[in-house]
């Protein structure tokens, strides 16, 4: 199955990320194809490099980019929502990119399903 | 409300899905009413089947009369009047959490089919895909 993921909210605060995260991977590892990874609201806040989590924590954005790189996965930042909370191309981490509201709608329009994360 | 870049090559993909937003915080206070209505906005320009769910306090995003400028935010709402002219009509209010808020359709800004929580439950299941903010 080909599917669409949507994280709405940022990482640590809430487990949105996480369990998207997992998701991913679980589906992944089941044979399932992953369209892409759109991330809205303060989801947006998953993609800054500048994230440093104390040592013996998960590295939330790390975890992402390590996952886009191993499987190709198309992680999406959206750029309304990013440049509202200062996240620009220059703080993306490895496997992000900005880009509009139409990514999240045709990752609807093309995947099997879109599975929304958030509150 | 500001048009955007959808970032999206190619809009015309000839596959119309019905897409379903389901509206369910207050419009102030958090911000996921305003950026679920530029997801909306967006929807409208890949010609797909959308319509619009408002249900728990959803639902005063779309009384009338809303005053903002005391909390220094934008007051957005007129942006729910401008849906049709972006030919996205079928807006549904779930009665229980609209009468549990003491409104009735005369209090909403714009003209809604008011559906039972279980009639909102079928529509869903008919979606292929629904986005909740």
């Amino acid at each position: 199955m080909k599917l669409g993921i949507l994280v709405n909210e940022g990482p640590y605060t809430h487990q949105a990320s996480d369990t998207a995260y997992h998701f991913t991977r679980a589906a992944l590892e089941k044979g399932h194809e992953i369209y892409r990874v759109f991330f809205y609201h303060d989801g947006v806040n998953n993609s800054t490099k500048f994230t440093e989590p104390p040592q013996d924590d998960r590295h939330i954005v790390n975890r992402w980019s390590k996952l886009a790189a191993e499987h190709g996965i198309d992680l999406v930042v959206c750029v309304a929502a990013a440049l509202r909370r200062g996240v620009k191309d220059e703080a993306l981490a490895s496997g992000f990119r900005i880009s509009g509201l139409g990514q999240l709608v045709e990752a609807g329009i093309q995947g099997d399903r879109l599975v929304v994360f958030g509150d | 409300m500001q048009e955007r870049d959808t970032g999206a090559e190619e809009q015309g993909t000839g596959i119309i899905k019905k897409f379903m937003f389901v509206n369910r915080k207050a419009p102030y206070g958090t911000i996921y009413a305003l950026e679920g209505l530029e997801v909306v906005l967006i929807s409208a320009a890949f010609e797909q089947d959308v319509s619009l769910a408002f249900i728990d306090d959803g639902v005063y995003q779309l009384v009338k009369g809303q005053q903002t400028s005391a909390i220094d935010v934008k007051n957005f709402s007129p942006a729910y009047r401008a849906l049709e002219g972006y030919d996205i009509e079928k807006l549904y209010v779930e009665r229980e959490s609209m009468h549990e808020r003491g409104l009735t359709q005369e209090n909403l800004l714009v003209p809604v089919e008011v559906l039972s929580g279980r009639e909102m439950a079928d529509l869903m299941a008919a979606q292929d895909v629904v986005i909740s903010f």
